[in-house]
């Protein structure tokens, strides 16, 4: 993988902080290039936990962690949050934030038996709209190969991806409406939603 | 009933209800969330239990060869479908599978097309065909049993049976059989997918929701109807 051009190698320092270099400090604007290193990086992170054989809630922190790394936590969580995100406190949103975060991590952790044995190759992207789309075959043992696309943004100042579609369904949409669904049993209260969140998934 | 019939009745039913794309038009909701919460509580007490039983060692083979030979029977009526939406060459495909897998695969119970002749088998449906003729989606549905559809996709089902090639060619007897076998390979789906299944229905805020967006956005997906990105920066 080329993550920086010959001619930018700072070194050893510079070698060290290849790993991280494309997620958290892109020098230069996002391209198609970039985002698919992306996706490929945190592909390569998830898949060593998958394969790690480690205890199922340590992989969901790792997972958490990862997701924190490669994924815009923020704007997905607001835009998952919806109108409340612009009302509510620096500080209620903050939390809400934090346990969305857990939530996500052990939500999608939690079926990552269906991808041990499996494989996703990233085949190619995109530029959509203001970003770009990152596009991969997913094979799991005993289904059809599927599609799953991420959608890479640097509108954050970083390069991360905000949404993942899996053979059309849109993960971004499927939590507006489950984080919907609990806001509402919660009659809007935010601080009560945060709560549920740390417990679900 | 002539398939002429309720191809008019479908496409009347499907006109009139336009909505923008992205949106899912759920006019019938009351319905089918009472709908939703029968077939939640089959799964609960009688497809789970079932199904569970199926997903591992011998019984799993027994429940995929039941299947293959349950959608081997179907291959004709895809092939008709594939037809209809004027693709002679997955129509071709689609009946070189059937014959391979009648014969060489022993009534169907095996797969030897899409193993060794790369004839996997190429889905469709009579929804599929009133999509491709222009017919909007219509209303969403949840049927009793069957589950998530549309006005479009269930008038397309009722079709799918009237025009089905294979009415003509087996006895009522050997009909149902083929017809048992399909709900048998749906239940060893169950047990495959009960990963997926279970997250949904069982821990979802609002499972009726979660199930109408995943089917809604999955179909038009299928039907290469896909909507408009989000761009959560730009809102």
């Amino acid at each position: 993988m080329t993550l920086m051009p010959n001619e930018t190698r700072r070194g050893f320092l510079g070698l060290i902080g290849a790993g991280l270099a494309c997620a958290a400090t892109p020098a230069w604007a996002l391209d198609t290039g970039q985002a698919k290193a992306l996706i490929q990086q945190s592909l390569d992170e998830v898949y060593a936990v998958i394969n790690s054989g480690r205890p199922p809630a340590q992989m969901y922190r790792e997972f958490e962690a990862i997701f924190a790394r490669y994924a815009d936590v923020d704007i997905i969580a607001r835009s998952a949050l919806g109108p409340a995100a612009r009302a509510a406190a620096p500080a209620e949103f903050a939390a809400y934030k934090q346990a969305f975060q857990g939530y996500i991590g052990r939500k999608y952790g939690k079926r990552f038996r269906e991808f041990i044995g499996s494989k996703i190759e990233v085949t190619g992207a995109k530029p959509v709209k203001s970003f770009f789309a990152v596009t991969s075959t997913a094979y799991l043992k005993g289904r059809s190969p599927m599609e799953v696309e991420w959608h890479v943004s640097d509108k954050s100042g970083k390069s991360r991806y905000f949404n993942i579609i899996i053979e059309g369904v849109n993960m971004l949409a499927s939590e507006r409406a489950e984080i919907g669904a609990l806001l509402a049993r919660r009659k809007g209260d935010l601080a009560g939603l945060t709560a549920d969140l740390q417990q679900a998934g | 009933m002539s398939p002429w019939i309720l191809l008019a009745a479908s496409l009347g039913l499907a006109a009139c209800s336009a909505q923008p794309p992205g949106q899912i038009a759920d006019p019938l909701e009351p319905v089918n969330r009472r709908v939703h919460a029968f077939n939640k509580g089959v799964d609960t007490h009688l497809v789970k239990r079932v199904s569970g039983g199926t997903s591992g060692g011998g019984t799993g083979e027994a429940v995929q060869a039941i299947g293959n030979f349950g959608a081997n029977l179907a291959l004709p009526g895809k092939a008709v479908n594939h037809l209809l939406q004027g693709k002679p060459a997955p129509a071709v495909r689609t009946t070189f599978r059937f014959l391979v897998n009648s014969t060489l695969g022993l009534a169907g119970f095996l797969d030897p097309a899409g193993q060794d002749f790369a004839l996997p088998e190429e889905d469709t449906d009579f929804g599929q065909t009133l999509a491709v003729w222009g017919v909007g989606e219509g209303a969403y549905l949840e049927l009793p049993l069957i589950g998530p559809s549309s006005t479009r996709d269930a008038a397309g089902r009722v079709v799918d049976i009237v025009i089905d090639p294979m009415r003509g060619w087996l006895n009522r007897d050997q009909y149902l059989i083929g017809m048992g076998a399909r709900v048998v390979s749906k239940a060893g789906e169950r047990g495959r997918f009960s990963d997926s299944v279970d997250s949904v229905l069982y821990e979802s805020a609002d499972s009726y929701a979660q199930t109408r967006l995943i089917w809604s956005q999955h179909r038009r997906h299928e039907l290469g109807q896909e909507g408009e990105a989000i761009d959560p920066y730009a809102e």
